[in-house]
C-alpha cells in the first residue's frame, strides 16, 4: 500500500510522469508570461486551450498528420489572442473581466463544436513515445527525462526560448518596457498597442499548443471541458514564478509532481479519498500565491489599459 | 527628403555623434532659427493654455522659457515634442514647415525632450533605456554591448556620468535625468527642451548640468530651458520668453535684463524678492522629537545612521544638506513611510514610531512629500477628492459613511481660492494640472488642516517666485499661531529666509545645528560637504 509509494520503480514512474505532466502548464504559463510581461492579464487561457484541444484533436481525428493537428490548433490560438487584444487592448475593456469571456467563450463553443462534430467519446493515437537514442538507456534517469514525445520536449524547449525572446531580443526589450512603463516606451515610438497585440498573439498560441497537448499528446482524446480549469493555475503559475521562465519552469514541475502523485496514489488504491487528491493542486495554487508576495518583478501596468494622456 | 533628416538617421544607425574634432554633431550655421513656431493654439477643457504663442529657437543657443505655474510653458514644449496636437499655428524647422503628430515624429525633427517626470522604465538597465526602440545592428537581437560603448563615449564627451549597466531604480534622481539627456543624445537630436530640470538637483549636479549644456551649445544643439530659478536663467541662457496666462508676453536677450524686470514680466507686478522674517516668537514646548533614529534605503543600505534633533512650537527647523544624504528617509520615517530600524519618533512626548500613517495625520502632523507626483496625490482624483483625501473620514467631510459632497465642494473652492490653485474647475482630474499647480494643491491641503507639526520637503520646488512668496508667508504666519516646522531643503537662502535654526544632514548624520543669525551660507556649504569648519 503506502509503501508501495516508495520502491524505486514508483518513483522512477512518478517522476516521468510529473515531468511529462508539466507539458501543458509549461506552454500555457510561458505563453501567458509573454502577455504579462507586457501587462496584460490574460485570464481567458483556459478557453483557448479548450478550442486549441478540440481544434488539434478534430484535424488528427479527421485523418490529418498530428502536425497538422498542432499548426491547427496554433492557427485557432492566434485568432483567440487576437480576440483578446482587440477587446483589452483597443477597446480597452476591463482585463480580468474580458479574460473570463473569453474563457466562457472557449468553455462553450469547444463543447459546441464537439457535440455537433464528433459527438461522442472517441480516441486517436497521438504523439508517440520518441526515446532519444543513448541518453534514453541511461538507468532511471533516461526514462524519466529522455523518454517522451515530441510535444513534452518542445514544452522544455519552449524555457529557453522564451527566456531568449524577453531577454535577448529587441522585441523583448519592448515587452519589458511596455509592460512597466508604457508611457515611457511611448515617448521613444514603442507601439504599446502593437507590443500587446504581439504577445496576446504568441500567449494564445501558446495556450492552444498547451491544449493540443493534452487532447493529441498525453490523453489523445477529447471532452467537454478537459482542462478542468488548468489554464488558470496556468496563469497562477506565472505569479508564482515572478514572471521569470525559470520561475514558471520551477512551478510547473512542482504543480505536475503534485498532479504525478495524486494519478499515483489513486493508481495504487491508497486509501487516501479521491477528493482530497483531486483538490490538492489547487490547494497548492491557493498556498502557492498566498505565500509568493515577493513583487519586485511585477510588470508595474499589469492589468491597466494604456491611453496617450491628453 | 532634407539633409537634416539624413544626417539624424545616419546617427541612428551608427549610434553616436561625435562631439569633439572636425566632427560636429551639427553642422550649424550660428544664429540661423532651429525650430520656430508660429500662432500655437491649444485649449483643454476650460483653460486656453496656449493663446496665438510665437517662439523660436535658434542654433547653439540656449533659450530660457518663465512664466508663472499654468502659464503654459509645458504645453507648449509639449505641443513641439508631438504629445499634445495644436488646434492652431504652424511649425518649422530649419525653415520648412513640419507636422509633429507624436514623439517618433519629434525625435525623427532632430527634437529631444526632458520632462518634468522622467520617462524611465525603472527595472530596465541605464543602456536598456537608451536602445529601447531604436533599431538594432543586429536585428532581431539586441546589441546591448554597441549602445553601451556609444554611451560611454557620449558621456566622456559631455561630461554625463553614468553606469551603462546600472539598473535605473537604483540610480539617484540627477543621474535619471543624464540617463534621459543620454537618451536624446543617443538618438542624434539636434534640440534638447529641458522642463525645469534644476528642480531635481542638488547645486552640485545643477553645475554639472550646465557644464554638459554648455558642451552641447558650442557643438551647435539648441537648448530650451524651463526654469523658476531667475538667477539660472540669467547666467545661463541667451534668450528668454516670458508667457503669461497661456499668452507671449515678450522675447528678451537675456544680457539687458534684471531680476526684477524678469519678475515683473513674469507676474505683471513687482514682486518682493527678498524675504525677511519676523523677528522671534517665543517657541514653546517640543512638538517633535527624533532620538537616535536608524532607516534604510531602498536598496536596504543604511540611510539614517542616528539622527536626534527636536523642534518646538512655534518654530521652524530646517534640515540642509545635498539630496542623497538621507533626507528622504528622514521625512518618510516621521511621516510613518517608512520602517523606523532603530531609535524612536516622539510627538507631543508620546512615542509614535509604530502608528500608522493615518494616525499620525489625525494627532496633527502633515506632510509635504518630496515626490508630489507619486506620493502626495491621487493622479486620477479630482481636484477637491485630493483636498479632502487624508479627512474624508472625518465628521466634517462625511455623514456616516457617506461623504458631504455639498460641504467638501465649498471647502474645496475655498482652498483653491486661497491657495490660487490655478484649475477650470474642482472636479477637473488633478493629473491635468500644471506642475506648480499640483503642488500649491498639496500644501493647501495640508496647511488648512492647521497640523501641530508639519514637515516640508522641498515643498516649493518647481513653483513661480509669486507663490513662492505666498507659501512662505503660510508657512511664517502658522509658525507664529504654534505650529513646529521641519523644512527639507536645499535651497540654503530659503533655509536663512524662514528658519529659527539649520540642522546640517551629511551621509545620514547631523552634522551640527546651527542658529540661523549664528550662521551663514559658507559654513552651512561647508557642513554639507561634510567639512567640520571649526576642525580644519
Ligand atoms: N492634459 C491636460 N488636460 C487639461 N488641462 C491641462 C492639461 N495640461 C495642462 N493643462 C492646463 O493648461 C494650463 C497650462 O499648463 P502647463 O502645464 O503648460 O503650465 P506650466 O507653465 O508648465 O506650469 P508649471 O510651471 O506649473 O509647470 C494649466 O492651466 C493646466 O491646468
Ligand atoms: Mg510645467
Amino acid at each position: 500500500m503506502i509503501d508501495e509509494l516508495f520502491t524505486i520503480s514508483t518513483l522512477i514512474g512518478i517522476l516521468h510522469s510529473c515531468v511529462r505532466l508539466a507539458t501543458p502548464y509549461l506552454f500555457a504559463s510561458l505563453g501567458e508570461t509573454f502577455g504579462q510581461r507586457s501587462g496584460v492579464l490574460n485570464l481567458g487561457v483556459d478557453g483557448i486551450m479548450l478550442m486549441g484541444a478540440f481544434f488539434g484533436f478534430y484535424v488528427v481525428f479527421e485523418g490529418h498528420n498530428l502536425w497538422v493537428g498542432v499548426l491547427a490548433a496554433i492557427a485557432i490560438g492566434v485568432m483567440m489572442g487576437l480576440l483578446k487584444a482587440f477587446v483589452s487592448v483597443t477597446m480597452q475593456s476591463l482585463q480580468g473581466i474580458s479574460g473570463i469571456g473569453l474563457y466562457l467563450f472557449g468553455l462553450g463553443l469547444s463543447s459546441l463544436l464537439f457535440k455537433t462534430l464528433i459527438g461522442s467519446v472517441e480516441g486517436v493515437s497521438g504523439f508517440r513515445q520518441l526515446p532519444i537514442p543513448l541518453l534514453a538507456d541511461i538507468p532511471g534517469i533516461g526514462h524519466i527525462l529522455f523518454n517522451h514525445n515530441a510535444l513534452v520536449y518542445l514544452a522544455y524547449l519552449m524555457v529557453p526560448a522564451s527566456w531568449f525572446v524577453i531577454n535577448r531580443t529587441t522585441l523583448g526589450l519592448k515587452i519589458r518596457a511596455v509592460g512597466h512603463n508604457p508611457e515611457a516606451a511611448d515617448t521613444l515610438g514603442v507601439s504599446v498597442n502593437g507590443v500587446r497585440y504581439t504577445t496576446l498573439m504568441i500567449g494564445g498560441a501558446l495556450a492552444a499548443v498547451a491544449g493540443a497537448s493534452l487532447s493529441i499528446g498525453l490523453q489523445n482524446v477529447f471532452q467537454e471541458n478537459m482542462t478542468n480549469g488548468l489554464g488558470f493555475i496556468a496563469v497562477a503559475l506565472v505569479y508564482f514564478g515572478s514572471w521569470r521562465t525559470v520561475g514558471v519552469l520551477g512551478g510547473a514541475l512542482l504543480f505536475s509532481l503534485v498532479n504525478a502523485l495524486q494519478l499515483w496514489v489513486q493508481a495504487l488504491d491508497i486509501p487516501v479519498p479521491s477528493e482530497v487528491a483531486v483538490m490538492m493542486p489547487y490547494i497548492m495554487t491557493i498556498v502557492v500565491l498566498a505565500f509568493t508576495a515577493r513583487q519586485i518583478q511585477r510588470p508595474a501596468a499589469l492589468a491597466r489599459s494604456y491611453e496617450r494622456g491628453e | 527628403m532634407p539633409t537634416g533628416r539624413r544626417r539624424i538617421e545616419d546617427q541612428i544607425v551608427y549610434g553616436i555623434s561625435r562631439p569633439t574634432g572636425g566632427h560636429r554633431a551639427v553642422n550649424f550655421r550660428l544664429n540661423a532659427p532651429y525650430v520656430q513656431m508660429y500662432g500655437i493654439v491649444k485649449r483643454f477643457p476650460g483653460v486656453l493654455a496656449c493663446d496665438h504663442v510665437d517662439f523660436d529657437v535658434r542654433r547653439g543657443e540656449l533659450h530660457a522659457l518663465l512664466g508663472e505655474n499654468g502659464a503654459g510653458k509645458s504645453t507648449l514644449m509639449r505641443i513641439l515634442y508631438g504629445l499634445y496636437q495644436p488646434e492652431d499655428g504652424r511649425i518649422l524647422r530649419d525653415g520648412a514647415e513640419v507636422t509633429i503628430h507624436s514623439p517618433t515624429d519629434a525625435i525623427r525633427q532632430g527634437i529631444g525632450m526632458i520632462h518634468q517626470h522622467f520617462m524611465l522604465v525603472d527595472t530596465l538597465t541605464v543602456t536598456e533605456n537608451v536602445a529601447l526602440g531604436l533599431k538594432s545592428s543586429r536585428e532581431p537581437l539586441l546589441d546591448l554591448d554597441r549602445v553601451e560603448d556609444g554611451i560611454r563615449e557620449l558621456s566622456e564627451a559631455y561630461g554625463l556620468q553614468i553606469d551603462p549597466r546600472a539598473p535605473v531604480w537604483t540610480l539617484s534622481v540627477g543621474e535619471r535625468q543624464r540617463v534621459e539627456i543620454m537618451k536624446a543624445l543617443y538618438r542624434g537630436a539636434a534640440m534638447l527642451i529641458l522642463d525645469e530640470p534644476t528642480a531635481v538637483l542638488t547645486p552640485q549636479e545643477v553645475d554639472e548640468l550646465f557644464v554638459t549644456l554648455g558642451y552641447m551649445k558650442e557643438n551647435g544643439y539648441s537648448l530650451v530651458l524651463i526654469s523658476h530659478k531667475l538667477q539660472e536663467i540669467l547666467a545661463i541662457s541667451d534668450r528668454i520668453t516670458v508667457l503669461r496666462e497661456g499668452r507671449l508676453v515678450g522675447t528678451v536677450p537675456t544680457g539687458e535684463m534684471s531680476r526684477q524686470e524678469l519678475a515683473r514680466m513674469m507676474v505683471g507686478r513687482d514682486v518682493m524678492l527678498e524675504r525677511t522674517r519676523e523677528d522671534d516668537i517665543d517657541v514653546g514646548d517640543v512638538k517633535l522629537r527624533l532620538n537616535d533614529v536608524k532607516a534604510l534605503d531602498v536598496t536596504g543600505q543604511p540611510a539614517l545612521r542616528g539622527v536626534s534633533l527636536s523642534v518646538q512650537e512655534g518654530e521652524i527647523l530646517g534640515v540642509a544638506g545635498i539630496s542623497g544624504n538621507g533626507q528622504r528617509e528622514l521625512a518618510e520615517v516621521i511621516a510613518g513611510l517608512r520602517p523606523i530600524a532603530g531609535g524612536s519618533v516622539e510627538m507631543d512626548g508620546t512615542p509614535i514610531s509604530d502608528w500608522t500613517t493615518a494616525r499620525r495625520t489625525e494627532s496633527g502632523l502633515a506632510y509635504i512629500p518630496e515626490e508630489r507626483m507619486h506620493d502626495g496625490i491621487v493622479r486620477d482624483f479630482a481636484v477637491s477628492e485630493n483636498l479632502v483625501l487624508q479627512e474624508h473620514t472625518s465628521d466634517k467631510f462625511s455623514n456616516g459613511i457617506f461623504l458631504a459632497f455639498d460641504y467638501i465642494a465649498r471647502y474645496s473652492r475655498q482652498l483653491v481660492q486661497d491657495f490660487y490653485i490655478k484649475t477650470p474647475d474642482i472636479r477637473t482630474m488633478t493629473r491635468n494640472l500644471s506642475g506648480g499647480n499640483i503642488q500649491r494643491l498639496i500644501l493647501a491641503r495640508e496647511l488648512s488642516r492647521r497640523p501641530k507639526v508639519l514637515v516640508a520637503a522641498q515643498p516649493t520646488r518647481g513653483i513661480d517666485i509669486g507663490a513662492i512668496e505666498y507659501i512662505y508667508q503660510q508657512l511664517l504666519e502658522q509658525r507664529d499661531t504654534g505650529m513646529a516646522t521641519l523644512l527639507i531643503s536645499e535651497d540654503l537662502d530659503e533655509l536663512l529666509a524662514l528658519c529659527d535654526r539649520i540642522a546640517v544632514i551629511y551621509e545620514g548624520q547631523i552634522m551640527d545645528t546651527l542658529i540661523r543669525e549664528e550662521t551663514t551660507a559658507e559654513e552651512l556649504g561647508l557642513l554639507m560637504a561634510g567639512v567640520h569648519p571649526q576642525k580644519q
